[in-house]
């Protein structure tokens, strides 16, 4: 079912929580809601639920406003962040609980949590009670509760908030292999970035109560529409510059004016993809000490510092890293291959920061 | 002084010297302290209670209990009982009920209130009632134009008793309610549970065994209660004795026998009632410790 929120709005007292967020999740989707914690991601998915009455504004499930329909009757499935699960039933009363409230018949019951516990590889578990589960189980029995009464939407909140790394890989998996099995409409709560890319078919980030941007993880990516997306997703070397004589100088480094009067200043990030590096000195147009290489896994982070000691950090793949033969006190030459534009004099630029600009090795145009 | 060359300590040693742990004497000393005070002061009155009821046979004891006037304070404590528990088992959860899961102005003022009968001597909270409502109180010419008697009759030792065993329900409730949380109460509701059903099927189980505690110290003090009754009572034989004030009645006219022949029966009650509190302390303590355990972490708004 497709949810739509028109200019909601909700307060706590004096405290804006949200603040007129539109935005429409189609049918079918699976949507990230991201940002910072205190941004009004998990209120919004609570109104959604209706665990929580808008202030002002619209909430549509299936084009229907729902405002006034209590809860019991918005037939969604909502999984809390520390599980709520009924600690006085055993993992497969949980999983009923939602049919005989239903009223489903006994028969379909049983065969609904026989379903469920094998859908969500929990056999056998049904007879524990929630405190003899792993973090993991007890998550997904929340989900497989929530599941149950066939909701329209599934709605959870930091679902893998409380679990570790290792669990958390495996809950996203499965949460992806369910949405794409059931299909229901499904809407998260995330403060993770990373685990937002690589689940959701969209993501909209919310900062402050605001909605910053709504798009597909490589969209918001790629040409983030404000400073604070493009901060948020993805890792960012911000630079302040100041313009001298129409080029814009920090350290060693010089950008163009982005027409910026002389005594202004510039601010612009670059991914630490961005940046090539060598260890032929003369490759590129500047030079650096490689100060630390960081293991990460697939990738390595480098940190180098320019002769006037300005510390710049890149990413690169491992294998680029052996292929390079770089190591730690290594001389090497740099460039940064594109960047944006953030703010000019002190003031975000909405629109540009898009605009990925990119420099030739040398800067001849500079 | 010794010599300062450090000396090496033997294993038994070096274990007595560990910091949770105290040597053998001081154990010992202690744990025949204690021996001692509860022996002289909880035991051998309990065992005397007994005894002095025994003391002229068990016929004599028998005959004494079969008296009417006892048989009529036996069926007014058991009446106050029965009305004071359930009302205040009503009231306790819907307190806790209140505290536990809303937010609202004024909830200090009511946990104070509600703590108000523990530290308000029960004689000065039946002086309330006598001020209240008695003949020259505040509404006792009112009461006395419509015919209506609560001082010196059984309404006002009801409400005597009522207002005596308010905390003991609330009290217990109150903190195991806000350690779980009302996250299970919110799951219950987008299961599309009503809020009769949320509360008959999640909150209720999971508050059972404190609700219980609860009821069974409210149920003893309701039947023990001796000094707000005994204010508002009028202590008429027959008529407005309770078992407490009857005991006190009979020692006070030296029939021992009978005095403590009743004060064995309220002994035995009193014994089971905490056998069963022990019992169900222990239930509590794992319900507490699992609303604990549980990640129940604070969502942001």
């Amino acid at each position: 079912m497709s949810i739509e929120l028109r200019n909601v709005s909700k307060n706590f007292g004096d405290v804006t929580a949200v603040g007129n967020v539109s935005f429409r999740v189609d049918d079918g989707e699976l949507v990230a809601l991201l940002g910072p914690s205190g941004g009004g991601k998990t209120t919004v998915l609570r109104m959604i639920a209706g665990l929580e009455q808008p202030s002002s504004g619209d909430i549509l499930i299936r084009g229907q406003r729902v405002n006034d329909v209590p809860v019991q009757q918005r037939n969604i499935g909502f999984v809390f962040q520390g599980y709520a699960l009924f600690k006085t039933m055993s993992v497969a009363d949980n999983i009923e609980f939602g049919l005989r409230i239903k009223k489903w018949p006994a028969a379909e019951r049983a065969a609904r949590v026989e379903e469920l516990l094998r859908l969500l590889g929990l056999e056998g578990l049904g007879r524990r009670f929630p405190h003899q589960l792993s973090g993991g189980q007890r998550q997904r029995v929340a989900i497989a509760r929530a599941l149950a009464p066939k909701p329209s939407v599934l709605l959870l909140d930091e679902p893998f908030g409380a679990v570790d790394a290792k669990i958390r890989q495996e809950l996203r998996d499965w949460l992806v292999r369910l949405h794409d099995e059931l299909s229901v409409t499904t809407v998260f709560v995330t403060h993770d970035q990373e685990e937002a890319m690589e689940v959701s078919n969209r993501i909209v980030i919310f900062s402050r109560g605001r909605l910053e941007q709504i798009g597909a993880p490589r969209a918001v990516y790629e040409q983030p529409t404000n400073e604070f997306v493009a901060r948020f997703i993805g890792v960012l070397n911000i630079l302040e510059l100041r313009v001298e004589g129409g080029v814009a100088r920090t350290h060693e480094l010089s950008f163009p004016s982005h027409g910026v009067p002389d005594g202004g200043t510039l601010r612009i990030g670059f991914r630490p993809y961005a940046v090539q590096i060598s260890r032929n000195r003369t490759e590129y147009r500047y030079t650096a000490v490689l100060r630390h290489v960081y293991f990460l896994g697939v990738l390595m982070r480098l940190e180098f510092e320019t002769p006037s000691g300005l510390i710049l950090r890149s990413r690169i793949a491992k294998d680029e890293c052996v292929r390079l033969g770089l190591t730690e006190g290594d001389q090497v030459s740099f460039q940064i291959r594109e960047y944006r534009v953030l703010s000019r004099d002190g003031d975000g630029l909405t629109p540009e920061v898009s605009a990925v600009h990119q420099l030739p090795p040398y800067g001849e145009d500079i | 002084m010794g010599s300062t060359t450090p000396r090496r300590w033997r294993a038994d040693e070096k274990k007595s010297r560990r910091g949770s742990e105290d040597p053998l004497w001081i154990r010992l000393v202690l744990a025949g302290l204690c021996g001692v005070f509860a022996l002289v002061f909880l035991v051998l009155p309990l065992v005397n209670v007994f005894a002095q009821a025994l003391a002229k046979g068990l016929s004599a004891s028998a005959v004494s209990l079969a008296h009417p006037d006892t048989l009529a304070a036996f069926r007014l404590t058991l009446l106050v009982t029965v009305i004071c528990v359930p009302m205040n088992t009503l009231f306790g959860v819907a307190a806790a009920w209140l505290v536990a899961k809303f937010d609202f102005k004024g909830k200090a003022l009511l946990l104070t209130l509600i703590d108000l009968p523990f530290s308000v001597s029960p004689v000065v909270s039946g002086l309330v009632f006598i001020i209240l409502f008695g003949l020259r109180g505040y509404f006792g010419g009112w009461l006395e134009a419509h015919d209506m008697q609560i001082i010196f009759a059984v309404p006002g030792i009801v409400l005597a008793t009522l207002f005596v065993t308010v905390p003991f329900v609330a009290r217990e409730l109150i903190p195991l309610m806000q350690a779980q949380g009302s996250e299970q109460e919110q799951a219950a509701l987008t299961l599309g549970a009503s809020g009769w059903q949320t509360f008959w099927y999640v909150t209720l189980p999971s508050i059972k065994w404190g609700l219980l505690y609860g009821i069974i110290l409210c149920n003893a003090r309701a039947i023990g209660e001796f000094g707000a009754v005994s204010v508002v009572s009028g202590r008429i034989t027959g008529v407005t004795d309770t078992l407490p004030l009857r005991i006190e009645k009979l020692d006070n006219e030296y029939n021992s026998v009978a005095a403590f022949t009743i004060a064995s029966l309220l002994a035995l009650l009193a014994l089971l009632t905490l056998g069963l509190k022990a019992w169900l302390e222990h239930r509590q303590q794992r319900e507490l410790d699992l609303a604990q355990t549980s990640d129940t972490a604070s969502h942001e708004h």
